[in-house]
């Protein structure tokens, strides 16, 4: 009997902070300018000591000006992808659960483009009207996908997947006939990339993916009893209702957030809390901080592939996660289906 | 239909260690519908009363109600009208957690999404005692570790739930409920899928919880020989009305229990005091 302890949770953490690090060292490298990693390095702890005017000018562009900006940015995107993914599979009961196949991520898009059309200069409307299309739609999607009373697993996914196609044709049409250039390109809402910077700050949105992870970690005791069953969860003394609240609220927030600056990349919430599970165990206490940092590893990445592979053009991310989520989806339903 | 009698004919022994009752449901009805289509079911009034150390038996033909005095028991729906008392607490007063240290609720499990060691699984059981996010300290993991020792699944503690079979698995949800350190203990038809000798073990094994513990074990059952044979006190329900509450030699009475299950049976009364009921076909 090893229970779970906060010290192991912190040095998992920590391990994976190291490798999020790494991947980053890696990212910033990657690109047209050539930039050594000991140059990356000590350009990163210059700034960090508070030695900004020993950093080269060139460095300090390319590093800060260019480059980080957009891993940031993904980081951003991955915590709060997965993190989400997490929190509709325990809300949901369903393996299977994440914001791009629920099509979460599709009404959050759809909710950014409408804001977009009316009042595109409003600071901070996209990230609210991406939150209620996401809290919309898995709403609708929870209530087309329960049969006599209980979620049925195949027929919630399928609701995501009607959900998904329908939300997607909505997005097109109003692309096609609403006229102005702030809508970006379609491939961006359907697939999602990091390639543009949102308007706000990214300290504004930094402190929403902290306020969305740290509302469901509060409630990760509670989830690891709801996922046991929830009437047992009750009988247990968990408040069931307010639970799923937070967590519906919290993930809707989350998934709202990433899709404003980054559009619908797909999977990502599947993939890493299940990599994680099977790493380290379903306990939702170590599960939430490690899908949020495994999310950040794995955009990262994604993206850095999605640079590399085809340069000098590149790949929209969404498509570099398509590629490996797909077929993990596929092997996840056939696995859960036996 | 006779009228509710009560009877409070509780053994000598549970009389000396307590005076006032662990539990004490004193006229209580509940009405529900299952959609809005079916006709409405009344359960009640019922009245009896339970002391420590006790182990007592709901008993029944389906759809007489007992399951939904369960649910009014653990605080789940709160009765229309009358009181159910733990320990002199209404029952519905008590916040979530509050009721959940007091009031362990033994249900038919729901399937695992995720599987479970059996020790995790028991862990769970200490949920009510912390925090909201709390981990585990040396105290839970040895409560749950006695927990496993009582019901005698020490042995497959580093097991997956879904590796267990029926009758260790039973074993293992009510060791999360001992974990919880209840007073009351309510189990619902924990028989149902146990062969014979599971079944007779389950009911020894809560036979001796309830004895050498503080515990107050009620439990929902079709077995009327291991009711009669395990239990103190049986309360029996027909059609929501509560028909009669007593010993097992003061309730089994052949007229009653024919009208009730609708089956020519014979009671036999033993040499032990123990009512044995015998199907009788003519």
């Amino acid at each position: 009997m090893r229970p779970l302890t906060p010290r192991r949770v912190a040095l998992i953490c920590a391990a994976l902070g190291g490798v999020l690090f790494i991947a980053v060292v890696i990212s910033l490298r990657m690109g047209a300018y050539p930039i050594s990693i000991p140059e990356i390095v000590m350009t990163l702890v210059n700034r960090f000591i508070g030695r900004r005017n020993e950093i080269p000018p060139d460095f300090w562009n390319v590093v800060y000006e260019i480059r980080l900006p957009r891993i940031a940015l993904g980081i951003l995107v991955g915590a709060a992808l997965s993190t989400a993914g997490a929190g509709f599979q325990a809300l949901l009961r369903n393996p299977l659960a994440d914001p791009y196949v629920l099509g979460v991520s599709s009404g959050a898009a759809l909710g950014a483009i409408i804001s977009l059309a009316v009042a595109p200069q409003t600071p901070g409307l996209i990230q609210i009207a991406a939150f209620a299309g996401a809290a919309g739609t898995i709403a609708a999607v929870y209530f087309l996908g329960r049969r006599g009373g209980q979620v049925d697993s195949a027929t919630l996914l399928l609701a995501g997947i009607v959900a998904v196609s329908f939300l997607s044709a909505v997005i097109m049409f109003l692309m096609t006939t609403l006229p102005g250039h702030e809508f970006r390109g379609m491939a961006f809402w359907l697939m999602g990339d990091l390639a543009t910077q949102p308007a706000i700050s990214s300290r504004w949105l930094y402190l929403l993916l902290i306020i969305g992870v740290g509302s469901i970690y509060t409630t990760s005791s509670d989830l690891n009893l709801i996922l046991t069953g929830e009437q047992e969860a009750r009988h247990l003394g968990v408040n069931v209702n307010r639970v799923k609240l937070v967590v519906y609220v919290a993930a809707s927030l989350l998934t709202g957030l990433a899709v404003s600056v980054s559009g619908a990349i797909g999977y990502v919430g599947l993939l890493v809390p299940h990599l994680m599970r099977m790493m380290f165990g379903s306990d939702y206490r170590l599960l939430i901080p490690a899908s949020a940092l495994g999310g950040a590893i794995l955009i990262v990445v994604a993206d850095l592939l999605a640079r590399v592979v085809v340069a000098p053009t590149e790949l929209p991310v969404g498509a570099m996660t398509a590629l490996v989520g797909a077929p993990v989806f596929i092997y996840l339903m056939r696995r859960s289906v036996r | 239909m006779t009228t509710a009698e009560t009877t409070t004919a509780a053994r000598p022994l549970a009389n000396a260690r307590s005076v006032a009752p662990r539990l004490k449901v004193e006229q209580a009805t509940y009405t529900h519908a299952a959609d809005r289509s079916a006709p409405q079911f009344t359960l009640g009034p019922v009245t009896f009363e339970a002391q420590q150390h006790e182990l007592v038996a709901v008993l029944g033909p389906n759809a007489s109600g007992k399951s939904t005095l369960l649910t009014l028991l653990a605080g789940l729906n709160k009765p229309f009208s009358g009181r159910i008392e733990i320990d002199g607490t209404e029952v519905g007063q008590l916040d979530l957690r509050l009721r959940a240290q007091r009031i362990a609720f033994v249900q038919q499990e729901s399937e695992l999404l995720f599987p479970l060691r059996v020790w995790e699984y028991v862990l769970q059981g200490r949920y009510p005692h912390g925090r909201r996010l709390r981990f585990e300290s040396e105290q839970d993991c040895l409560l749950a570790g006695n927990a496993l020792a009582q019901v005698g699944a020490d042995a497959f503690r580093e097991r997956r739930m879904d590796q267990l079979s029926g009758g260790e698995k039973q074993r293992v949800i009510l060791a999360r409920a001992l974990a919880q350190q209840p007073s009351l203990l309510l189990l619902d038809e924990p028989t149902q899928h146990l062969d014979i000798g599971g079944k007779v073990e389950l009911l020894r094994r809560l036979r001796r919880l309830a004895e050498n513990n503080r515990y107050t074990v009620l439990v929902v059952t079709h077995e009327l020989d291991l009711a009669a044979e395990f239990c103190d006190r049986v309360v029996l329900l027909h059609k929501g009305k509560c028909l009669r509450v007593g010993a097992p030699a003061e309730v089994y009475d052949r007229a009653l229990l024919e009208e009730v299950f609708e089956a020519p049976l014979e009671v036999e009364m033993r040499a032990n005091g123990r009512p044995r009921v015998i199907l009788h076909e003519r």
